[in-house]
């Protein structure tokens, strides 16, 4: 490989060719500040335009500075990042921002949190000797994102991640000059856009311009409320992120300690949505084998490759997208919206209430999952099944209100019985976890032998497009996919329409590397370290699992028997099934 | 529980598409299918960028942040007879504003407005090209130099 030698700060350094200034640096300890730059490393989330002009450094004999983000190191080149025209450059662009940006860092929901915050401490700024103009605009409130703009400094990591990396493009850059900011397409609502509310943008925004609904003051009127009862399901996801918050290392399992918060919240029942992730392997399991077994009957009118249907970023992109395959996913609901359906019918029951007087709240690593709960379709006489999610953000802040010492808390279970789960369901928080768990169950269930090894390695992995084949003894080699980021799904997608897909069965995600980097976990400013850290603990948290198949999780075993009779039975594809609906943007043709 | 419906006149939507289709859909060729329907309707509202991203298969977001940015491309209806007033240097030190003036006060509208009856509209550019002939105005495309403010009147009705 070609390398240079250069100089910065005073010291050589060697780098191989088309590395960037700012990469060169990061490598010799140099930590020059950037705001627009933006990437996750391995899972192709970028955004690089070089428009901020925060990275800059002097070059010795170049005219002006020179962004480091974007400018390549070349031989001999001898830069300066902390030199006097450098820092004050670079102190100039950053006031030049703040000028144009509320000074409401107390009450705003990013403050801690906020890159431009950081940033203002780390230069050292003390005021702003700019006064001018300032952008007012309304704060714009849909199911799960609030957009504060105001607050955004156009850096543009939203619109890169919208449009390159989901291929959605609902929110991007409109006018120009000062007025220039970030909307949708003639200022509407997100909700009248094709905006899937996968909440990466969130992830992605420096500053406090995108940020999820807040439904923390929720929880505490309910749980103060002696008229109801309130129980909650945490997301698989959620246990590996959480401590994040509270400066354990990425990467630590936090179940035990999760529970006991969300009991000293006060919640009256504390169950898991790993819980119903078994149910929904059983439900979706069994569509799956059915779907295969009346297709290698020979029956074409199968819609296959089955898709999974979990993740509900992805329901609303094949609605607003793909409405002409909406047949292909599994009809199962998504493992929050089985863990309510059972909540508030047959959990209710054997409390004793009515379905009014108990509220179900999720907690999810994920954004969209507030938009899934406001659903028609998951209502009855206008009562949710799930009443409303928050985020593992928002669950780390409600702990904090609640005066706990999260790291000192004892460890506590989950309650019985929507509370006990298998390994298969922990995994359905990593990329390839739901395909993973399916298989195990499918195996079991079709070949009636028990499986020679429960880890299918070949399933799991980082990348954004995974294809595997799994032998079924006797039954068939299935050709199995697993996509994460819609943009990856959009490829697999125009397969099936061109008749080309080779799948039998395909699991997608939205986020990158599944709900791990969900829209609604912890911040990560784009150290793809966490995400690996997340990745890792989900396949730990499934070996330290007694019990690693979802057909054999006890407390399934006795729902079926008491209650739902079989998977995809007629209780089953009541409670537990839904229908698509085809939302795509249509012309009304006047004559 | 459906998406969202756009209404257009079928003509006008098959206008779009022939227009998208003379550049093969290529959504390389946005600023120049853009430019060539406002120069067929006079102006892009929202139903015909709806349908230019549908053609090119890229979201309208796109095509809005397009039509947002250049000032050329305006959102807003056009009278039947389109006026535009330099205020390019050359117009402008030869009085070039003053014709504006004459031209609001004559039909009671401002610069980028339509009147009520749909007839004339006013904007304001910068140079045509015929600096030797300042102030000039042209009225869709016909090149008025030399003007003075009281000319203003008798030209308009002419239309």
């Amino acid at each position: 490989m070609d390398t240079i030698k250069l100089t910065i700060d005073n010291r050589e350094v060697e780098v191989p060719k088309g590395t960037t200034i700012l990469k060169a640096a990061a490598q010799m300890g140099i930590d020059i500040p950037t705001l627009c730059n933006f990437e996750l490393e391995g899972l192709a989330l970028k955004n690089h335009p070089g428009g901020c002009r925060i990275c800059v450094v002097e070059v010795v004999g170049r005219r002006n500075l020179a962004p480091a983000c974007i400018t390549e190191c070349m031989p001999d080149m001898v830069v300066k990042t902390n030199s006097l025209r450098a820092i004050n450059a670079r102190k100039t662009v950053l006031e030049l921002m703040l000028s144009d940006h509320p000074n409401d860092c107390l009450q705003c929901a990013k403050s801690g949190k906020c890159e431009l915050q950081a940033l203002a401490a780390k230069l050292g700024i003390r005021e702003i000797p700019y006064k001018g103009e300032q952008s007012h605009y309304q704060v714009k409130v849909s199911p799960s994102i609030v957009r504060d703009i105001d607050k955004c400094i156009m850096c543009r990591r939203c619109e890169s991640v919208c449009h390159e990396y989901q291929s959605v493009g609902a929110i991007g850059a409109v006018d120009r000059g000062f007025p220039a900011v970030v909307s949708t397409a003639f200022g509407k609502d997100l909700i009248d856009t094709n905006c899937v509310f996968c909440g990466q943008c969130i992830v992605v925004c420096p500053v406090g311009a995108l940020t999820e609904v807040d439904n923390t003051s929720k929880v505490l009127r309910d749980i103060a409320n002696p008229a109801v009862k309130t129980c909650v399901q945490v997301a698989p996801a959620v246990r590996v992120a959480l401590g994040e918050e509270f400066g354990m290392p990425a990467g630590s399992i936090v179940t035990g300690k999760l529970t006991a918060a969300l009991k000293q919240i006060g919640f009256d029942y504390v169950f898991d949505t790993d819980w119903s992730a078994d149910l929904t392997i059983m439900e979706e399991g069994t569509e799956l084998i059915g779907r295969l077994t009346s297709f290698l009957k020979g029956d074409k009118s199968v819609k296959l490759p089955m898709m999974t249907s979990c993740c509900p970023a992805w329901v609303n992109f094949y609605e607003k997208f793909y409405p002409e395959l909406k047949e292909n996913p599994s009809t199962a609901k998504s493992p929050q919206q089985m863990f309510g359906a059972i909540a508030k019918t047959y959990f209710a029951d054997k409390i004793g209430v009515k379905r009014e007087e108990l509220v179900s709240v999720s907690v999810m690593p994920c954004v969209a999952k507030k938009f899934e709960c406001e659903r028609d379709e998951f209502k009855t006489n206008g009562n949710p099944d799930v009443d409303y999610s928050i985020t593992t953000r928002e669950l780390a802040r409600l702990i904090k209100i609640c005066n706990i010492d999260f790291t000192k808390l004892p460890e506590a279970e989950f309650d019985s019985p929507l509370g006990e789960s298998t390994g298969a369901a922990v995994i359905f928080g990593a990329t390839g976890g739901v395909m993973e768990a399916a298989v195990r169950t499918a195996y079991e269930v079709l070949t009636k032998q028990s499986l020679p090894k429960i880890d299918f390695t070949e399933l799991r992995g980082l990348e954004g497009i995974r294809e595997a084949k799994v032998n079924i003894p006797g039954v068939a080699e299935l050709n199995l996919a697993i996509v994460y980021g819609l943009g990856n799904a959009r490829k697999i997608m125009e397969q099936i329409k061109a008749g080309t897909c080779p799948y039998h069965f395909i699991e997608v995600m939205a986020c990158p590397g599944g709900c791990i980097d969900g829209g609604g976990q912890p911040y990560h400013h784009g150290d793809a370290e966490i995400i690996k850290a997340r990745h890792k603990a989900i396949y730990e948290a499934d070996a330290n699992m007694p019990i690693r198949k979802s057909h054999e999780n006890p407390s399934i075993q006795a729902i079926y028997k008491d209650f739902l009779v079989e998977p995809c039975g007629e209780k089953s594809h009541h409670l537990l099934h839904t229908t698509y609906f085809d939302k795509k943007t249509k012309f009304d043709l006047e004559k | 529980m459906c998406g969202s419906k756009i209404k257009i006149s079928e003509a006008n939507y098959l206008k779009v598409k022939e227009i998208c289709a003379s550049f093969n859909n290529n959504p390389g060729e946005l600023i120049n299918v853009l430019h060539q329907t406002q120069g067929h309707f006079g102006y892009l509202p929202e139903e015909v960028q709806q349908v230019v991203a549908e053609c090119l298969q890229i979201p309208v977001g796109r095509v809005y942040g397009v039509v947002s940015f250049y000032s050329f491309f305006t959102m807003k209806p056009k009278g039947k007879y389109a006026i535009s007033v330099c205020l390019g240097t050359a117009c402008y030190v030869k009085g070039g504003d003053k014709i504006l003036d004459a031209l609001k006060s004559e039909l009671k509208i401002n610069e980028g407005e339509v009147t009520p009856d749909g007839k004339f509209s006013i904007d304001v550019l910068r140079c045509v090209g015929a600096c030797g002939l300042a102030p000039v105005m042209t009225i869709n495309g016909k090149t008025y130099g030399r003007l003075v403010p009281e000319q203003v009147k008798d030209i308009l009705a002419q239309y």
